[in-house]
């Protein structure tokens, strides 16, 4: 029950802290300096005090986004071990599901921009489906690298104590898919170099050009939900690179959410260094990390 | 297998480096990778053979060739042509990279079926060198740039000096011929390059071939 | 049994009064559906005990033919596949009632019932007969029902040459099947089913050519990788419910016959499995990448159908290549995966063409071009082909995971314990399927966004209506069935658990016992349906009591946003056409570049005709033509000539039986 608990509140509470920070990694980098760490909760407890405006052409489907892309995060994230926190529920092949849950949230969301009817929304639907398309055989290919080391189907054995001797014994490979994995974690999070969460150019945008019409508390889950779903995405990231324990519940969580704060450094860093790739080329990286983790499953096959 | 070992973490860069090879457009960044991937395997010889002299000469002397003298030459030529980027591949780089990662993963599982003697059983120099012979292959069959062509030469030649590297021991004569047919053929290939480079400048214009740039 | 002989008897009562002479189409219809909504209902009850007794019964009535004789047999894997058959047959009769009735469809109602009742009774004997020529007989009968269903509008064109492909592919493939049968008599000495025993005995390599007589003749039919060309025109000319029938069921009884009879063939070898995974995986995203290029609804979710045929090919070749390997675990998960897959395909599949016969009842039109907005007029069809769409593409809480879950979990189970190439294909497979599945994604939410939501893409959409209770109830009844396998997958897994038994009796025994039950996914599904309700209440919560004020879409600066300018469903899939397929995929365009800043006035065209069509069986027939027309002086038009012709046939077969 604790690890429930716990899970939840570092989910809920901790994850709008992400994006601060990155904006705050980015705002040094840039000179500036930046809003305040918290900027995203009071973005977000705005969000939800204000009224609702919706567009005379949607329907539910439209309302249906952002009540999906809150709750799959949350979902997932029970699956996902925090650190050395274990997962509350773990099955085996819970990373079939793990997988498809997140297709659940783009369908929706996907569907809702197209409910707009608006061209532009279309546009960063059609580029949505297809990067997350190729996103998806990566995700499986990590994965099954993990379960190849550790021996089990479940995502919290998967990044549970395994770790430690596989670290050991498959080196290399783990390294590709930390690789493969933080790519992952920038493409479904529209991240540079694959979108700019910041320009509101509706030309060059993915998710930002989806979620144009949404408004008020509608907004505020959208946003609340992208930042967990950066934190489960995250802590997959983080829970490889440290993949220690130190017995302690308490320091375990600091550990994690040190962890966590770094890992949204380094994507501050590296939004701050890279330029946005042209569209054309997102699809070439993605097959080239793609390919990446299959390759890292092959030395693992030998 | 040792994981942790300088030699296969070489390795393990240079099929990094064959993916990017086969899935990069810009020649500069290319011929740059071949350098870097040239200057690494010259390293090899110091890390299996330890600090002999004769370790040394194989190092130095791949050094000197694949990571300094025939990027730099190769780097002038593109200069003087104003060539930047391979612009119509054969096959699409997407499908090459594939082909190439298929080829690389064949390389690894059947490697282990080759007949080998027992000490060289599961290195990874056996799959490396001939991941790293596919590109090479991949490179020439499927660009159509002369550059292009000649750096697939130089990755093949790579390859071929990772197979020489478990020579070395055994057939040290040989492997020192080895280098200087490198030698020889780093002339050649830069021959090659330039008498084509020549031809394609004289058969077109200099006005179409600066359309090429961006 | 005695239930299916009931059901018989409604079937052929209502094909013989629908097609009476009544006045008006009131009457037929009211036969006709009755007599399939009947039937269906007796045969459920049937197939229901057939699958709960778990004993087979047998029936036979020796006839007077040669080789023939009317000999039944329900057992656990024809009741599996009763199941879908009468649950679709009912729904589609209800359904067919009010479709039929509409539009310009009356006329042929009373003959169409007539082919429906038919059809399905056909295909009953299909998966019942117990005997190689009622096999046969029943086969072909259910090819010439389902021939006619897909000419029910004969006055198109299209249709009519829809037909005519459908049936040269069936007929070709049933040559197939018989010569496979007259193979298989040949060493059993008995066209029954219970002397194909036997066969076990045969030696590998005929075996083999056995096996690959099936995989053409049955592959011909359930529309396998380069068989399927017929199945993108039929399913669209064919009525929707027929359509669903057909997709949903008919489809399968190919997949039934494939695996009935390779259960008389001795122990497969490896490159059995290892064959129909490779068609299965191509086929998979052949399909897939067909279907998002189609902006014919009906052809795009004919394209998923060889998707998913596909995929459940994939997961039998697995199960075959598994066994024959000795992987005996991961056997069962395929096996599982397959048959579920299978039974959960015909349900959302069924649905979604319904579904699709909906949107085209009205606005009018197959075009997703010309749809759009539809949610809006069309609520609750728009809400069951959501729920169809969520199924189709494996997402929870609906029924469409279960069977990939336990897919992905057979190839995952052999990826991470084998090691070299043994391990190679399944992890390969494994991204390919997500890939595919991605790909769904991509075709589900194009159908949804372009057809159902934004703005009205032409008048007749614009004053689209509702269809009435019959349609969307048969609907509301399969999209509840999709619900409940999602929520209970483990009945799920019993029913296709009965099917194994016959199959691999030791991949029943490791289904029935072991701890893979996929119960998690049934108490996440439930979990995920109470959190959207959570955060749906929370939603409606912070947007207070009053009327939400709304307005129009934010055009990003643009005061006049009209239709005409959202995206459609070209340029919804041409990223991922030009990013991911392969260019033998490429539809093929009238270019309407527009020039200057005043352009004139430009037309553009988008087709995406079937490569395989095309490139491989529209030459190769015409070559094939052009051979035989040389032979066209034999056919004098002299009735002398022909007697001649049979005459001197005679006398050779005479000799050659002689010589004998």
């Amino acid at each position: 029950m604790l690890q429930l608990f716990l899970h939840l509140l570092l989910l809920l509470g901790l994850s709008p802290l992400l994006p601060g920070v990155i904006g705050k990694t980015k705002a040094l980098f840039a000179g500036r300096t930046g809003p305040p760490f918290l900027q995203s909760y009071y973005d977000i407890w705005k969000l939800f005090g204000k009224g609702l405006v919706i567009s005379r052409t949607t329907t539910w489907v439209f309302r249906a986004g952002p009540v999906l892309g809150l709750v799959v995060p949350v979902l997932a994230a029970l699956m996902v071990p925090f650190g050395s926190i274990g997962a509350p529920i773990s099955f085996a092949g819970d990373l079939i599901f793990f997988v498809y849950l997140f297709g659940l949230s783009r369908f929706f969301t996907a569907s809702a921009a197209l409910d707009t009817g608006s061209s532009f929304e279309g546009m960063g639907a059609a580029r949505e489906v297809t990067f997350a398309c190729l996103a998806e055989p990566t995700v499986f290919f990590s994965f099954i690298v993990l379960a190849r080391l550790s021996g089990s189907l479940s995502l919290d054995v998967m990044f549970g104590q395994a770790l430690n001797t596989a670290w050991q014994s498959a080196g290399p490979s783990l390294i590709l898919v930390v690789a493969c994995l933080f790519v992952v974690v920038l493409v479904e999070n529209c991240r540079i170099p694959f979108d700019d969460p910041n320009t509101h150019l509706e030309l060059t945008m993915i998710h930002e050009v989806m979620v144009l019409d949404h408004s008020g508390p509608d907004f505020g889950m959208i946003l609340y939900g992208a930042a967990m779903k950066l934190f489960v995405l995250g802590a997959l990231v983080v829970r490889l690179v440290f993949p220690g324990s130190t017995g302690n519940v308490w320091f375990d969580t600091l550990l994690f959410s040190g962890g966590m704060l770094l890992l949204a450094v380094v994507i501050g860093v590296v939004e701050s260094t890279m330029a946005r790739l042209r569209l054309l080329r997102v699809p070439q990286l993605l097959v080239g990390t793609l390919l990446l983790s299959f390759f890292s499953l092959i030395l693992l096959l030998r | 297998m040792d994981n942790y070992n300088p030699a296969n973490l070489l390795l393990l860069l240079v099929i990094l480096f064959n993916f990017f090879l086969l899935g990069s457009s810009r020649l500069n960044a290319c011929i740059r990778t071949v350098a870097i991937q040239g200057g690494i395997l010259s390293l090899l010889p110091l890390f299996i053979h330890g600090f002999s002299g004769h370790s040394l000469f194989l190092a130095g002397g791949a050094f000197l060739l694949k990571g300094l003298a025939i990027p730099f030459l190769l780097l002038r030529a593109i200069r003087q042509v104003h060539i930047r980027r391979e612009m119509e591949p054969l096959i699409g780089y997407v499908p090459t990279l594939l082909l190439g990662t298929l080829a690389t993963a064949g390389a690894f599982i059947f490697s282990d079926r080759l007949p080998l003697i027992e000490a060289h059983r599961g290195s990874l120099f056996i799959p490396v060198g001939l991941a790293t012979l596919a590109t090479g292959f991949l490179m020439l069959i499927t660009r159509r740039k002369a550059i292009t062509q000649a750096l697939g030469y130089l990755i093949f030649e790579n390859g071929v000096f990772i197979f020489g590297m478990l020579l070395a021991e055994a057939m040290p004569l040989m492997v020192e011929a080895g280098v200087l047919l490198d030698l020889l053929v780093a002339v050649f290939v830069m021959g090659i390059v330039m008498h084509q480079i020549n031809r394609e400048f004289s058969s077109m214009n200099t006005g179409q071939l600066s359309s090429l740039r961006e | 049994m005695n239930l299916l002989f009931g059901a018989f008897l409604f079937f052929g009562l209502g094909a013989l009064l629908a097609v009476m002479p009544w006045r008006g189409a009131k009457a037929a219809t009211f036969f006709g559906s009755g007599g399939a909504i009947l039937g269906c209902l007796l045969g459920l009850v049937g197939a229901g005990q057939g699958l709960a007794a778990g004993v087979a019964e047998t029936f036979f009535l020796p006839l007077s033919m040669p080789g023939g004789a009317f000999s039944l047999r329900l057992d656990g894997l024809s009741a599996f596949f009763l199941l879908p058959l009468f649950i679709v047959g009912l729904v589609g009769a209800l359904y067919g009632t009010e479709y039929m009735g509409s539009g310009g469809k009356t006329r042929w109602s009373g003959l169409h019932w007539t082919w429906y009742n038919l059809l399905i009774l056909s295909m009953t004997l299909v998966v019942t007969a117990a005997n190689g020529l009622l096999f046969l007989f029943a086969w072909e009968c259910m090819s010439l029902t389902s021939f006619f269903l897909v000419i029910t509008e004969h006055n198109l064109a299209e249709a009519v040459e829809a037909g005519w492909t459908y049936l040269l592919a069936t007929h070709l493939g049933a040559a197939f099947l018989f010569a496979f049968f007259l193979s298989a008599s040949a060493f059993s000495g008995s066209l029954e089913f219970a002397s194909f025993q036997v066969l076990g005995q045969l030696s590998t390599p005929v075996a083999s050519g056995l096996f690959l007589l099936l995989l053409v003749g049955f592959g011909s039919k359930a529309g396998i990788f380069p068989f399927h060309v017929w199945l993108p025109d039929a399913h669209p000319a064919a009525p929707s419910h027929v359509s669903a029938l057909m997709s949903g069921v008919m489809v399968k009884t190919a997949i039934y016959g494939l695996l009935r009879l390779f259960s008389f063939l001795p122990a497969a070898p490896p490159w059995w499995g290892g064959l129909l995974m490779a068609i299965g995986i191509v086929g998979a995203l052949f399909g897939i990448a067909m279907a998002a290029l189609q902006r014919d609804v009906k052809r795009s979710l004919a394209y998923s159908t060889v998707e998913n045929i596909g995929i459940i090919l994939l997961a039998l070749g697995f199960w075959m290549q598994c066994r024959a390997t000795g992987h005996y675990f991961a056997a069962a998960l395929a096996l599982a995966g397959g048959l579920i897959h299978l039974l959960n395909h015909s349900l959302f599949k069924s649905l979604l063409f319904m579904g699709a016969g909906s949107l085209m009842h009205g606005s009018g039109s197959r075009d997703l071009n010309r749809m759009g907005g539809l949610m809006r007029r069309m609520p609750i069809t728009g809400v069951l082909i959501v729920c169809g769409g969520l199924a189709i593409s494996a997402l929870p809480p609906f029924n469409g995971l279960i069977g990939e879950w336990f897919i992905y979990r057979a190839l995952l189970e052999s990826g991470t314990v084998l090691s070299g190439l043994a391990a190679f294909f399944p992890l390969v497979l494994i991204g390919l399927l997500a890939l595919v599945g991605g790909m769904v994604i991509i075709v589900m939410t194009r159908i949804i966004g372009i057809a159902l939501a934004g703005e009205p893409r032409s008048s007749a959409a614009a004053r689209a209506h509702e269809a009435g209770w019959r349609m969307w109830g048969a609907m509301a009844a399969l999209a509840l069935l999709c619900l409940a396998g999602g929520l209970m997958p483990v009945l799920l897994l019993q029913v296709a658990g009965r099917a194994a038994t016959l199959l691999d009796p030791a991949a029943a025994t490791l289904l029935a016992d072991n701890a893979m039950s996929p119960w998690w996914l049934g108490i996440m599904a439930v979990f995920l349906l109470g959190c959207i309700l959570a955060a749906y209440g929370f939603s409606r919560w912070r947007q207070g009591c009053g009327i939400v004020p709304s307005s129009a879409t934010w055009g990003c600066g643009f005061a006049f946003p009209s239709s005409r300018m959202s995206y459609s469903a070209e340029s919804y899939t041409e990223l991922p056409q030009s990013a991911m397929f392969c260019s033998c995929l490429n539809p093929s365009t009238e270019d309407g570049r527009t020039i200057g800043f005043f352009p004139e006035a430009k037309s553009f065209s988008f087709e995406a005709p079937d490569p395989v069509l095309e490139r491989l069986f529209k030459p190769f027939f015409r070559r094939a033509a052009r051979v035989c027309s040389g032979f066209r002086g034999l056919q004098a038009g002299q009735l002398h000539v022909y007697l001649l012709y049979i005459f001197s046939v005679t006398i050779l077969l005479l000799f050659w039986v002689g010589q004998r």
